[in-house]
């Protein structure tokens, strides 16, 4: 059943969104969660496999104790409190990146339960209230093969690999959220300052693009003071961008179908990156389904109450207190901070100003250029070929008069393309400053050897037209020159 | 006594478990299945509150293993047990939707 989309706002005015967010984290242990099998992404695919991730008969699970004390960390730090006992249960369904036929999860006893996190949108704290945290394993990933641009629908086969099966993951659920008009800012921002939380607790890399963190998001619509209306749930959305327009597109979708009276159906959505629209998938399976039980190859966790004492204490600042102590050390505003946040670079300009950068320079490339740059790519910042050593590097270059303003977009540009780091950069392309003051004065004697006309207006007192002569000289040095140094030198040889 | 098994919902459960089953085997399993119920189910009769389900009939909790690597297996190895392979993965018949 289609209908018109209805807009945003005006679909806003009628109707109250209320969203649920499920987000998985892949933790950052060097082995999976119940092998010792290593976790590094992308290694040649099903070489990081052994009998118990393959599911193998007779292979048993021996659980990663660190991948617990993560989650705990994560369940801390979210508020939530923490289970004195609970058990795995398995999950089963039949599906080929799963080579057990059931997935090992937690149930009906997660292990941290009803926390919170006060999330930061434009300036006014929502608090959106945790669910559940529970630990789970990844499963295998599928190509599938003779489709249409790797599209399930249409391929004549599939292809698996293991690698990433059984690699510890983290689903930290949301209780719905009523977030009004401003869901899809509220979703956007609470996957950012999530992401930001686990990346300071430092137990994940929580990078999207290679899919360490994935989010599904659910929506519904109901008439302000009635009951919570049927949800869908979007999966497949990769950026925070995408989890913003989600939420937009399924208001505008939803709305649309409520308004010609034709009821929601409960089930899987797929966001689709170029077009910001969701799909159906399959109608969801009812709980039930899956038949879970207690997973008998693992025993039950008690976690000792003197770890969990131990790793509170040991909870590093949050991302709010370091807002406010990032904006004492380095002088940034809080709408600086938020903008740096928000753009995805603020632990690298951080890293940068640690470097040795100043505090406002890192900010402005960061921001005016590279966060540009990542937004033109449609990608996340970090996941550009530059790092905080090559900025902080640019920027050193910059200060002490070996790069112009000018050359270092190029140097950066170099960078951007994947040439090398700054200094193969700047050699390749030959962008250092002339500073040889012989090259410079040559090139100035010539320009005033070409242009006797304009040079005697210089002569004569005529400041104005030292200006085309500037232009001149850098012209002839290829912008390599430092303009001030350039006028200094025409000033001297006229006047 | 709980409700008595049905013969759909037999059917649902072979369906879950991709079995196939005619309607013989369902009228069969359905009768089956019916008997093992009622004996758990005069089990849980004499079940007082104060004895917890048993999940594990070891005493035992916290079983942790440290995060050290061990060696995976040879892929060449691995991939020769799977009915067919291609570019170093396991072949597959095609999937007819996403995960559920
Ligand atoms: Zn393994």
């Amino acid at each position: 059943m289609t209908a018109e989309l209805v807009d945003y706002a005006e679909a806003v005015t009628a109707w109250e969104p209320v969203i649920g967010l499920e987000t998985h984290v892949e933790l950052g242990t060097r082995t999976k969660m119940f092998c010792g099998c290593p976790t590094a992404f992308g290694a040649e695919p099903n070489t990081q496999t052994c009998p118990v991730c393959l599911g193998l008969p007779g292979a048993l699970p021996v659980l990663n104790g660190q991948a617990v004390r993560s989650t705990v960390l994560i369940g801390l730090a979210l508020h939530c409190d923490i289970a004195a006992w609970c058990r795995f249960a398995r999950k089963n369904y039949f599906y080929p990146d799963m080579p057990k036929n059931f997935q090992i999860s937690q149930y009906d006893e997660p292990i941290c339960t009803d926390g919170y996190l006060d999330v930061d949108v434009e300036g006014e704290i929502v608090r959106v209230e945790i669910e559940r945290v529970h630990m789970e394993e990844d499963t295998g990933k599928s190509l599938h093969v003779g489709g249409a641009t790797g599209r399930i629908h249409g391929a004549t086969h599939s292809l698996v690999d293991y690698n990433r099966a059984g690699i510890p993951l983290v689903e930290i659920v949301t209780r719905p959220v009523e977030a009004g008009p401003n869901a899809p800012a509220v979703a956007k921002a609470y996957v950012e300052q999530l992401a930001e939380l686990l990346r300071t607790l430092d137990v994940s890399d929580v990078r999207l693009e290679q899919g360490s963190l994935r989010c599904d998001v659910n929506t519904s619509l109901r008439r302000p003071g009635d009951a919570y209306g049927t949800r869908t749930e979007t999966k497949n959305v990769n950026s925070y961008r995408s989890v913003e327009r989600a939420v937009r597109f399924e208001v505008s979708r939803q709305a649309g179908l409520l308004e010609q009276g034709t009821r929601i159906r409960q089930e899987t959505r797929h966001f689709h990156e170029d077009t910001g629209t969701t799909s159906p998938g399959r109608s969801k399976e009812e709980a039930t389904d899956y038949r879970y039980f207690p997973e008998p190859d693992l025993v039950p966790i008690a976690f000792p109450v003197d770890v969990v004492e131990e790793l509170r204490a040991s909870l590093p600042e949050t991302p709010a207190v370091r807002r406010a102590r990032l904006r004492d050390a380095y002088g940034w505003s809080d709408l600086e901070l938020e903008e740096m946040t928000n753009a995805g670079v603020l632990d690298l300009v951080v890293s940068t100003v640690e470097l040795g950068a100043a505090a406002p320079a890192a900010r402005a490339l960061w921001q005016n250029e590279v966060a540009k740059a990542a937004n033109e790519q449609g990608v996340e910042a970090s996941s550009l070929p530059v790092s905080p050593t090559d900025v902080a590097r640019l920027l050193a270059l910059v200060a002490d008069g070996t790069l112009t303003a000018a050359l270092s977009r190029q140097a950066l540009a170099g960078v951007l393309a994947g040439e090398g780091d700054v200094d193969a950069v700047v050699a390749a392309r030959g962008l250092a400053v002339v500073s040889d003051d012989g090259a410079l004065r040559t090139a100035v004697y010539d320009v005033i050897a070409a242009q006797p006309d304009t040079a005697a207006k210089v002569r004569g007192g005529n400041m104005g037209a030292v200006g085309p002569l500037i232009g001149a000289v850098m012209k002839a040095t290829g912008g390599k020159a430092d303009a001030a140094k350039v006028r200094s030198l025409l000033v001297e040889v006229l006047t | 006594m709980p409700e008595p098994i049905t013969r759909d919902e037999v059917a649902h459960l072979a369906r879950l478990a991709r079995l196939e089953c005619t309607d013989a085997e369902l009228d069969t399993f359905a009768g089956q299945l019916e008997v093992i119920l009622g004996s758990v189910a005069r089990v849980a009769e004499v079940v007082a509150d104060d004895i917890p389900p048993t999940s594990h009939s070891v005493p035992l909790t916290n079983v942790f293993r440290e995060d050290v690597v061990r060696p995976s297996l040879d892929r060449d190895e691995v991939l020769a047990a799977a009915p067919a392979a291609e570019d170093g993965r396991f072949e597959v018949p095609r999937m007819l939707d996403e995960a559920p």
